[in-house]
């Protein structure tokens, strides 16, 4: 049976979402034309976080979850910077 | 006498978070190869960058972008009783997921008619960091576009389950976790497009 908590999301909101992400998918593609030098990947790797947190909000249902969904993604994604933060220890100042 | 099924759909839905951060942390060790040889060849990867498509991954950023949307309004449209909008918008999901792997079809052939593919003589003329790059490249949406062929395998036996009514407006869970599946490959699709295609055109 359904739960009492489970949000039906509007197809307006969805459609919004959407339109939001193809706009950012123009920014980085705008963006990447002109030399920041190191900036450029930092840039993209912003915008790129950006619409993952639109899709996993929205699309995902994770801003309608419980507290345990969102506690999980932060421990799963804590871990993911720890792989990517350890391997630059090593790979940076061997 | 009717049985009572036992439904746990937040338990459900938890697992399928608990594989889908499985293979965030399968993307995250190929992606983290991408950022240890950018560091190391940063002039390889970009002239090696510049060499992708951006036609190519662009529009398919917006074929995946676009069935997400699908997939998440099918949610919606089930839960509302609109079974036939629903199905439409899987149906629509699935040629989503043809387009792209089409799209992925020519632009490989592309690369490989240039001499550009794992083991080719061409690969050991070109500088390391650019071998690097290719094999990287290859490997990543290989493995991107071998979940999109799942994805699609999944969301069509879930429409099989929605067609014969054991997944409907009030039982709809496994429609959500094969939603959550066709997300995370959009998900992944986010960074591959602007880390690949986008490295400094």
């Amino acid at each position: 049976m359904s739960e009492e908590h489970e949000h039906i999301v509007s197809y307006k909101l969805f459609a919004l979402i959407w339109g939001a992400l193809l706009i950012l998918t123009g920014v980085t593609v705008w963006v990447a034309q002109y030399n920041l030098g190191a900036l450029n990947i930092w840039v993209a790797l912003g915008i790129a976080t950006l619409k993952s947190g639109l899709v996993v909000a929205f699309f995902m249902h994770m801003k309608y979850e419980q507290p345990v969904f969102k506690i999980c993604l932060l421990a799963a994604l804590a871990i993911l910077a720890i792989f990517i933060g350890f391997t630059f220890l090593d790979v940076l100042y061997r | 006498m009717s049985e009572h099924i036992h439904k746990d759909y937040t338990g459900a839905k938890l697992g399928m978070w608990f594989f889908l951060f499985t293979e965030v942390l399968l993307f995250g060790g190929l992606f983290i190869l991408y950022a240890v040889y950018l560091q190391r060849y940063p002039q390889e990867f970009i002239s090696a960058g510049s060499q992708l498509d951006v036609r190519f991954g662009g529009g398919n950023t917006l074929v995946l972008l676009t069935s997400s949307l699908f997939v998440a309004i099918s949610i919606t449209a089930l839960r509302r009783g609109q079974k036939t909008l629903c199905q439409g918008l899987l149906a629509g999901t699935i040629i989503s997921a043809a387009i792209f792997m089409i799209n992925k079809f020519f632009e490989w052939s592309a690369k490989i008619d240039h001499g550009i593919y794992p083991g080719s003589p061409h690969m050991y003329e070109i500088a390391p960091g650019e071998s690097i790059f290719f094999s990287i490249y290859y490997i990543t949406t290989g493995l991107h576009g071998l979940h999109v062929i799942i994805g699609a395998l999944i969301i069509a036996w879930t429409m099989l389950k929605i067609k014969n009514g054991s997944v409907n407006a009030e039982d709809w869970v496994v429609l959500e976790n094969a939603g959550l599946y066709w997300h995370l490959v959009d998900l992944i699709w986010i960074f591959i497009f602007p880390l690949y295609y986008l490295i400094l055109h």
